[in-house]
């Protein structure tokens, strides 16, 4: 018996039960007036069988997959296999696979002597387990069952369950948010074990190849952030903004104010568009077409060091996908101005574009720094585009020719490669992480509370 | 006032500072339309530069090839071909050497590489539909391999380019709808690469995240707008919702790392993890549309129910949340859409091995769409340059569908109140 087997059994049973359930109090309803719908009653016994049963079920599974190897390490054929760990991970693994039939034979002879073994704890402890929420089940819808009665608040008790239910599931955006901060965290700390912080924090200096042999030339491997910061910073903060803050802004000042509806709800919609394209069409385009373009252009103006992966080519992709973002969170404050203050200054014999410009955007500025500052965050956080079109030398420069590097490059650059588990490159993509999850916190935080105070002003 | 002037309209310097003001007013104008024209001509250019480089990915060409299989060294019996099995016979007999001898035979050594993996495939196929052709000589259409498919799309080498004239000359060419590139999956070979595995592959992931994300994301939102107390546990939920919605799609493929493979052991590349990262992400998104939707219900409904006796549960269940359901589908599928074009994360929990066969299942290897743009955008090949476009059109074209489909359920059923 597996546990997919035990866990189909429990939903049957629970299935069953409240099927039962509902029989026996709709043969309760003709004795006279019930509290409950006999729909209520079933709900109350299923539910009893299979909540409780599942969570056993839940519990168990990563209890019995330490058990089983425990249990085959234990065994002769487990005690025969290499002491080294990796190795022996890697033929445990191949093993399972086997037991699980998705594969006919493993690279290594052991790991078809270990099969069996696997398999045979398996069903022992999946047995057990099994059994064990079987009778959970049984017996849970048993009592329920039995507490049906004309008078029995079966409702209460099956919104009771619900809420636990809605309950939980509101608290899974609390586990996300801590199993993000937590795995960041702890696997940041072993990396400031092996590396030190304030190095990592103001070192100058990225090559993050480690050694493989300790004579081998510049083995020691540095981790110094800045140069990563400033690329990011250089690429989503200077260049995508200097594109979209003010495409994004005039657009916004365009549809909401000049274009007449018709035109607007067909411009809006487009403008969307560029925001729903995915990020690795964007990256193909810049590295393809526009990143050519920026080189030569840097070529013909008398830079010799443009290289064809820039900055620059990256940031423009970037600041254009960016311009509806920033195009919506302008409408957004815009919309929130008063009407009294524009007609006010339309009165005193202003044009539109007068007005637009010394009233309304001064009212609505902390509400565009805002949407500002969320882009900025969203830039930074942006992958594809610069994989695909920014490089991997960590340079601190203002050339926007040159190419440079961006923290998300370098996660992805470090745990996509022949990646050794454990090792300080491994584990840097963790800090990196970790930063850029503190910045874009951070803000978020700002933006969100300028823009919040400056909606509470006009309130 | 401090200077008269201003309002001294006789002289015409009035009128000059007006035609200023006014030349100012158009000045401004023109630049918000120039903002918003730059965009549409941005996505227009876009487009046209992705169909333009893929449309040809979904086009290929085949030449004619006479093959005298009598004077070939492959050594198939027709009779041994009946039944199943046949497809591993002919695979391991060596119809590669086949082929090029045949090439050589007919249009000189200049063709003895001209026919790649595809080639292969098809020739395949053709003898397990019909065993008997190996008595004959027929004369098959065979897909060209990816330096002459090349040199009959654009320009390239003089050899490749002399072949083709060869080829059109003999009137041995021809175009047709590649159908392989919908059918098939990965391969090293650009003439016979497609994109059916990495499209199982987003199904399947897509599949589980929508299972996941959905009834979490509701109940969520049911939960924190008609039940939550005010309190230091709900603005903790809430905060944390609202952060993770803004989080970086890259450090959810961290957590997916730390998490479901190292932690939980979870099989990597697989679907299924990926599915459980992408609704990690989504479920945020699909909460704030549901709170949003769930707002819009007007209270006069739930007092309503209320008033004839129903429940607090059965007045979220049987009413409010019936009535919400298209604003909530609406949101669900523009995260959806997101989730489809996502990319970094998936990259961070494997799914980008290379993989020459669809998923089987939710556990097995795949991947999928994106990350196989992006691993054919890799790739040195010229060939791979049109089809990494062809991915992206079909990309696309999902992108425009499900987009569609929450514009036209918005339009259709979402009421006004």
């Amino acid at each position: 018996m597996s546990l997919g087997f035990a866990l189909v059994a429990v939903l049957v049973v629970a299935f069953a039960a409240g099927w039962a359930g509902y029989l026996h109090a709709r043969r309760l309803r003709t004795a006279g007036r019930m509290h409950s719908l006999p729909i209520y009653h079933g709900a109350y016994v299923a539910l009893w069988g299979a909540i409780p049963a599942l969570l056993l079920l839940a519990l168990w599974a990563p209890i019995q997959s330490r058990m089983v190897d425990a249990a085959v390490l234990s065994s002769p054929e487990g005690r025969a296999l290499p002491a080294f760990e990796m190795q022996r991970e890697s033929i445990l693994s191949e093993a399972r696979e086997i037991a699980d039939g998705e594969r006919e034979q493993g690279f290594n002879p052991q790991s078809s002597t270990l099969a069996p073994r696997i398999r045979e704890a398996q069903s022992r402890y999946s047995l057990i387990g099994g059994a064990v929420a079987l009778f959970a089940a049984l017996g849970a819808a048993g009592l329920a069952y039995r507490r049906s009665a004309p008078q029995f608040r079966a409702r209460t008790g099956v919104e009771r369950w619900l809420l636990i239910v809605l309950l939980a599931a509101s608290l899974i955006a609390i586990l996300t948010t801590l199993g993000i901060l937590l795995s960041l965290m702890f696997e940041s700390l072993r990396f400031f074990g092996l590396y030190p912080l304030h190095a990592f924090m103001f070192g100058l200096e990225w090559s993050p190849q480690t050694a493989i042999r300790a004579d081998q030339a510049g083995s020691s491997g540095a981790f110094g952030a800045i140069p990563l910061l400033w690329g990011t910073f250089f690429i989503g903060a200077i260049i995508a903004m200097v594109v979209a803050v003010p495409l994004g802004l005039m657009s916004a000042i365009y549809l909401t104010q000049y274009a007449n509806p018709r035109v607007r709800t067909w411009l809006k919609p487009i403008l969307e568009i560029l925001a729903g394209v995915p990020t690795v069409v964007y990256g193909y385009f810049a590295a393809l077409t526009v990143a050519p373009v920026v080189r030569d252009f840097g070529l013909r103006i008398g830079v010799s060091s443009a290289s064809s992966e820039s900055a620059l080519a990256a940031g423009l992709v970037m600041g254009i996908m960016i311009i509806p973002f920033i195009s919506s969170m302008a409408d957004d404050s815009m919309a929130a101005v008063p009407q009294a203050m524009r007609d006010g200054s339309l009165a005193m014999g202003a044009t539109k574009s007068e007005t637009i410009r010394r009233v309304l955007l001064p009212a609505a500025l902390p509400g565009v720094v805002g949407g500002v500052l969320l882009a900025v965050s969203r830039a930074i956080g942006e992958t594809m585009i610069v994989v695909m079109a920014a490089g991997l030398a960590a340079n601190l420069t203002l050339n926007p020719f040159a190419s440079v590097t961006t923290v998300t490059v370098q996660i992805v650059q470090l745990l996509t490669g022949d990646q050794e588990f454990d090792s300080a490159k491994t584990l840097a993509a963790f800090a990196l992480g970790l930063t850029l999850f503190l910045i874009t916190f951070l803000l978020n935080l700002i933006a969100l509370q300028v823009v919040r105070r400056y909606r509470e002003q006009y309130e | 006032m401090s200077s008269k002037a201003a309002t001294r309209w006789t002289d015409g310097s009035m009128n000059k500072k007006l035609g200023r003001r006014y030349a100012s007013e158009r000045r401004f104008r023109l630049l918000g339309l120039a903002a918003v024209s730059i965009s549409v001509l941005f996505l227009a250019f876009l487009l046209y530069n992705m169909s333009a480089k893929g449309l040809g990915g979904f086009v290929r060409y085949e030449a004619a090839l006479p093959i005298d299989f009598a004077k070939s060294n492959l050594f198939l019996d027709p009779a041994t071909l009946r039944g199943p099995g046949a497809e591993q016979t002919v695979a391991s007999a060596d119809l590669e050497t086949a082929i090029s001898q045949a090439a050589t035979a007919t249009y000189g050594q200049v063709a003895a590489e001209m026919f790649g993996d595809g080639a292969v495939d098809a020739l395949t196929r053709d003898i397990v539909r019909n065993p008997d052709i190996l008595k004959d000589k027929p004369i098959l259409w065979l897909p060209v391999g990816s330096k002459v498919d090349i040199a009959a799309k654009h320009d390239s080498d003089d050899a490749s380019e002399n072949l083709v004239n060869l080829l059109k000359s003999k009137h041995a060419l021809r175009e047709r709808f590649n159908t392989q590139f919908l059918t098939a999956s990965d391969s090293t070979d650009p003439s016979s690469v497609g994109v059916w595995g990495a499209l199982k592959g987003t199904f399947l992931t897509i599949l589980v995240t929508i299972i996941l994300a959905f009834p979490i994301g509701v109940l969520s939102a049911v939960y924190l707008e008609e039940f939550a107390p005010r309190n230091r546990w709900t603005d903790a939920i809430e905060v944390s919702i609202n952060n993770l919605a803004a989080v970086p799609s890259i450090i959810f493929g961290l957590l997916g790392l730390a998490v479901f493979l190292n932690f939980m052991n979870l099989p990597r590349s697989a679907p299924l993890v990926g599915g459980m990262t992408l609704a990690l992400m989504t479920m945020p998104v699909i909460v704030i549309a549901g709170r949003n939707a769930i707002k819009t219900v007007p209270p006069s409904i739930r007092d309503a129910a209320l008033g004839v006796g129903a429940s607090k549960m059965q007045v979220v269940f049987h009413h409010v949340l019936p009535l919400a359901l298209p604003g909530i589908l609406t949101g669900t599928i523009i995260g959806m859409a997101r989730a489809l074009g996502e990319t970094a994360p998936l990259l961070m929990i494997g799914m980008r091995a290379f993989i020459a066969a669809p998923p089987t299942g939710i556990t097995s290897p795949a991947t999928v769409l994106p990350v196989q743009i992006f691993l054919w955008s890799d790739e040195v090949d010229r060939g791979f340059v049109e089809k990494t476009s062809a991915a992206i059109i079909v990309l696309l074209l999902f992108m425009l569908v499900m987009n569609g489909l929450a514009i036209y359920l918005r339009n259709r059923f979402e009421r006004r109140w």
